[in-house]
């Protein structure tokens, strides 16, 4: 049995949950132009009360559903009291996000303790699927797999097809001239960032299924957001999911093969993208 | 643009008993010594006037602050002191889209098409509704040009491809006036011809426009008032008639011959 397929899969299903937590800030960040650095708390909020409410009530299915609904509600209180009248300043915004990126963590350290925690999910999906020449592979991962596949599938018709969406690529490409249209491009900005904190806090559900959730994933899952969507290119779905499975894989790979190295391989893919293609794989030019 | 779509506009527009000429004659929009600053040039000093349903052209050199102007109106810059009175309410201060939904639609210099929406997206995602007098059908009925190129990207159209669009765009909102900025820039000369088309029925079905622009004989063409902009100060306010036959007035605010 050959390892890299193996490798391969694995670097998939990581770049699953990065594209769950990164697909939201790639919205944000492009719709906006504004650096929300609480991503990652949304992230790790949603995977500790889903980690709570798959606890209490024994589904795994509801605390999908809390993890998303708490972060999401996280984000509209971020939004709407703490920097709705910043917006033009992204200084501020930044300042702001930073503030509630540091008190979430420690409010977080001091309610949920500083070890690991797992969400549980059900008996039926802890068992291992053959796949041909791979091997036994844990049935969780490609649920999960799936889920980003269809999430991901979702986002981009709504983004593609839909007036809404229509609206939300025009604030992307030239958000004063949206609003002369008639847009209330604030609404459409406080449902995105809404729509984008509630995917992170999923990201942590899933995230908190296949390992363990951590103080400090906020950090590092911010980081990692932030690369995928600087890989990708801001403001871009389809360029979310190429830069999720660039960075998962990247970063799987280089665990096997260098192992000293592998989070510095994966800021050297963001270097390397940034030299040939500054505005990123999808982005286009400001 | 003279099919019979315009027709039944100019017969909406007198059915719902929108004020005719005579009426809207000094009332569509005043603008009373606005000033705005970039930082600290003055780049808009005391700009006083008031315009009806007749077009009114606004002609100056680059860098005059005739643009200033139209984004000052339009919420895109802030405005230090002034009042700018639209149907006798000031309008100055508002967010963009609430100055678009009193009934201002703007056709921005440079077009600013949306790049990553097709033309059709462009159009749906004003919503116009179904009964206005500018809805998507009627938009495709008047510019058979965007229902070919529908499917096509914003940023695939030719130059006047995409200031058809941005004039549809506007009307998608069924303004009261509608504000163009530069419309014949960088547009070969059929073409100018063809807004310039577009522009007269415009004009005949009733609707106010307020016309920035640095090409003096399509300003003079199409509009009755010209009101020319030197260093942010309206220097000028005259017949269209008499800026087109004067040459030394040309010279004198335009420096051309």
């Amino acid at each position: 049995m050959d390892i890299w397929p193996l490798i391969l899969l694995n670097g998939l299903t990581l770049g699953a949950v990065y594209f769950v937590a990164s697909s939201g800030l790639t919205l944000i960040f492009g719709l906006m132009r504004v650096i929300t650095l609480a991503h990652g708390t949304s992230f790790l909020f949603g995977g500790y009360l889903g980690y709570v409410a798959a606890s209490v009530t024994g589904n795994w299915i509801v605390g999908l559903v809390a993890g998303l609904v708490a972060a999401g509600l996280l984000g509209l209180f971020t939004h709407q009291v703490l920097i709705r009248r910043f917006q033009d300043d992204d200084m501020r915004v930044a300042l702001i996000t930073l503030g509630v990126a540091v008190i979430g963590t420690d409010l977080m350290l001091a309610v949920f303790g500083g070890t690991a925690t797992q969400v549980p999910f059900p008996q039926e999906f802890q068992v291992a699927l053959q796949i041909p020449g791979i091997g036994d592979y844990p049935l969780i991962r490609l649920i999960i797999l799936a889920i980003a596949v269809v999430l991901g599938l979702a986002i981009y018709l709504v983004i593609a097809r839909t007036r809404f969406g229509s609206i939300v690529r025009a604030g992307v490409d030239d958000a004063p001239m949206t609003s002369a249209t008639g847009v209330n491009v604030r609404v459409v900005f406080a449902v995105i960032f809404a729509v984008g904190s509630a995917l992170a806090g999923l990201a942590g559900v899933i995230s908190g299924t296949l390992f363990p959730l951590l103080p400090g994933q906020d950090g590092s899952y911010l980081l990692f957001s932030l690369v995928v969507v600087i890989v990708g290119g801001m403001g871009s779905i389809p360029g979310a999911a190429i830069g999720s499975v660039l960075v998962g894989v990247v970063s799987q790979f280089a665990l096997v093969v260098a192992p000293t190295y592998a989070f510095v391989l994966t800021f050297a893919l963001m270097v390397i993208v940034l030299a040939v293609r500054p505005q990123g794989i999808m982005g286009r030019p400001a | 643009m003279k099919s019979a779509r315009v027709k039944s506009f100019v017969t909406f527009t007198s059915e719902v008993g929108m004020p005719n000429n005579s009426a809207l004659s000094q009332s569509t929009l005043e603008v009373k010594d606005l000033n705005v600053y970039y930082g600290r040039v003055h780049v808009l000093q005391d700009v006083s006037f008031a315009m009806g349903a007749e077009p009114l052209g606004v002609l100056g050199r680059n860098g005059m602050g005739k643009s200033t102007l139209v984004k000052a109106l339009m919420g895109f810059v802030p405005a230090n002191s002034g009042q700018a009175l639209f149907q006798g309410k000031e309008i100055l201060g508002l967010p963009s889209y609430k100055v678009n939904r009193r009934g201002i639609a703007y056709v921005p210099q440079g077009r600013r098409i949306f790049r990553s929406l097709s033309v059709h997206e462009h159009l749906t995602m004003v919503g116009a509704p179904k009964d206005a007098p500018w809805n998507i059908e009627a938009i495709y009925e008047t510019f058979p040009r965007l229902a070919e190129r529908k499917k096509n990207g914003g940023a695939d159209l030719s130059g006047g491809e995409q200031q058809m669009l941005a004039i549809a765009r506007a009307l998608l909102s069924n303004p009261r006036l509608l504000i163009m900025d530069e419309p014949s820039e960088g547009l070969a000369p059929t073409i100018v011809d063809h807004i310039a088309e577009v522009f007269r029925s415009l004009v005949a079905a009733n609707q106010a426009v307020l016309l920035i622009e640095q090409n003096l004989r399509f300003a003079t063409e199409l509009c009755d008032r010209i009101l020319f902009m030197v260093n942010g100060q309206i220097a000028a306010d005259l017949p269209a008639k008499t800026v087109a036959s004067d040459s030394s007035v040309q010279q004198k605010f335009l420096g051309v011959v």
